[in-house]
């Protein structure tokens, strides 16, 4: 096919497959806990506020992924701490944060002099402009994230399922609860890059929410969920380099249908209320 | 006839070792969310090895009273100690099996690690699970006897054998207190009768507080009842006649006995 062919030959096609799979283990990994956990919401919030933070940087002349690190950490926390304990408002909070993250970054790039940003690239991603740097920094992020996940697995899992007896257990749930925030954002903007902030969500949730309609535990799913991002990413890049189709949308429309078909056919399947495997095996 | 004083003559039902601090101790506690008490002058002493029943009606401080043992809330005046602790640092001696389900209930985990989850706070929280964790906790499932279970998802399993993993949980968690709220409010009668047979059993090894409004059934196993509407006053059980619960209640409650009978005054 085609894609092989240029693959051998174009180092930056190379830099686009390495950079899905590396993109895969964060969503793999981060994207179990915020389908448990029914984040998603939240982490949309986070993927928009991280533009304010690009534009910012842009504007000052910094590296834009700094700026997005930065915003995405700040969002995490904001985001957490004035959601702890107020359930009710947390929505209201991940609303305010969400467009005005975006707002304040259209502002910037507006304002900023000279060549104008591709906005596009921001809001879809270009997964075929990855660099060198850009899979350092990845692989980086995603050593961050596995490291924690293995370090804090039982105080996630804890959280993610029953913060109350995590509490009377002696667990501090809000540290625990602000920190896996703030690993969903580094999953965020590790994912920024190839599919965009628009489509994060998507690649942050998708394979994750396919992997627990085939597994039952946390654990299992962070697995099928790696490896189902890999295939979307791969075959995505795969499908889209022919016809020169935009990837990151091609890979979330994979992502998105897959879904759809094992939902139907699990809810075919089988009659019970989840669709899902009566054991843990 | 209630005055409120509590009960620490009546709850003295002790065990041979003395030197023990009671297992639960409230001195005068007062809490309220708002202007209002909801609990007035609670007062309690609770010897290890007990089974103490609290029962009373909705919004009458049943579940404000174990969270307050718990540490989720501070009293507005008073005292608590459990094992002689405050509740705070006491939290790691206290098994909590809460009243609804605080999780989601399509939650994917296993049975297994649910009940492994209880051993939280015994050592360090960090890392996996230790083959030690794992040998508790299939010891706490084969005690109320869910071991066989302990592969299934949690999502799969019925309102008794969810009850009983819950159980199994706080056994878990080497508690030396277990705080029950509604154990039995999300299962069938038969299940219901299941819990509290499986309580029964677990009394003398365990010191049990159970929260319920079904006073009826809870009053057959328990040896001694709390009954909470902002004040606490205690019975042995003995003495609980439908009379009493009444007034309590302010309401007229049938006292459905199961298994032995009270004795009528």
């Amino acid at each position: 096919m085609e894609f092989f062919s240029a693959l051998a030959q174009h180092t930056f096609l190379q830099y686009a497959l390495l950079g899905g799979l590396l993109a895969s283990v964060g969503c793999g990994v981060m994207g179990t806990y915020v389908v448990v956990k029914r984040i998603g919401y939240l982490a949309g919030g986070i993927a928009h506020a991280v533009l304010g933070g690009m534009g910012v940087a842009y504007f000052f002349g910094a590296a834009p992924i700094v700026g997005a690190l930065v915003a995405a950490l700040v969002a995490a926390l904001l985001v957490g701490w004035a959601s702890l304990g107020r359930e009710e408002e947390r929505d209201a909070i991940i609303g305010a944060l969400w467009a005005s993250g975006m707002a304040l970054g259209i502002l910037f790039i507006s304002q900023t002099p000279g060549y104008n940003v591709d906005l596009m690239s921001y809001l879809f991603g270009n997964i075929l402009m990855i660099s060198s740097s850009d899979l350092l920094l990845m692989a980086a992020l995603d050593a961050v994230i596995i490291g924690a996940t293995l370090l804090f697995a039982r105080l996630f899992l804890a959280v993610c399922f029953d913060e109350q007896f995590a509490l009377v257990r002696g667990v501090r749930v809000r540290l625990v609860y602000l920190f896996l925030l703030c690993l969903v954002a580094l999953t965020v903007v590790l994912l920024v890059r190839v599919v965009g902030l628009i489509l994060v969500i998507a690649l942050l949730t998708l394979p994750a929410a396919i992997a627990g309609q085939l597994v039952g535990t946390v654990r299992r799913m962070m697995v099928v969920a790696t490896v189902l991002g890999a295939v979307f990413t791969t075959s995505g890049l795969a499908l889209a380099y022919g016809p020169d189709l935009p990837a990151g949308a091609v890979i979330v429309l994979l992502a998105g249908l897959t879904y759809l078909a094992v939902s139907v056919l699990r809810r075919r399947g089988s009659r019970s209320r989840f669709g899902l495997r009566q054991s843990g095996r | 006839m209630y005055d409120g004083a509590g009960c620490e003559e009546s709850l003295s039902l002790s065990m041979e070792s003395t030197s023990l601090p009671p297992a639960l101790e409230l001195k005068e506690v007062f809490f309220g969310y708002g202007a209002d008490d909801v609990l007035e002058d609670v007062s309690l002493t609770l010897e290890a090895g007990s089974f103490l029943a609290v029962v009373g009606p909705n919004g009458g401080g049943k579940t404000t009273l174990l969270k307050l043992v718990l540490g989720l809330l501070r009293p507005r005046k008073g005292r608590i100690r459990v094992w002689g602790l405050p509740p705070e640092q006491a939290r790691r001696l206290v098994g909590y099996v809460p009243q609804s389900r605080t999780f989601h209930q399509g939650f994917p985990i296993t049975v297994e690690e649910t009940v492994l989850l209880g051993r939280l706070g015994t050592g360090s929280d960090l890392g996996g699970f230790s083959r030690e964790d794992r040998v508790v906790a299939r010891q706490a499932m084969e005690r109320v006897e869910v071991a066989d279970l302990a592969r299934r998802q949690l999502r799969t399993l019925s309102g008794g054998q969810l009850q009983r993993v819950l159980i199994a949980r706080a056994l878990a968690g080497n508690s030396r207190i277990l705080l029950l709220d509604e154990p039995t409010a999300n299962v069938d009668a038969r299940a219901e009768e299941d819990v509290f047979e499986l309580l029964r059993r677990l009394q003398g090894e365990t010191t049990i507080v159970v929260v319920s409004h079904d006073v009826g059934f809870i009053t057959s196993y328990a040896r001694q009842v709390a009954c909470v509407n902002r004040r606490l006053v205690c019975h042995p059980t003995a003495e609980l006649t439908g009379e009493v619960i009444q007034q309590m209640y302010d309401t007229p409650v049938r006292l459905i006995q199961h298994g032995h009978r009270h004795g009528h005054h």
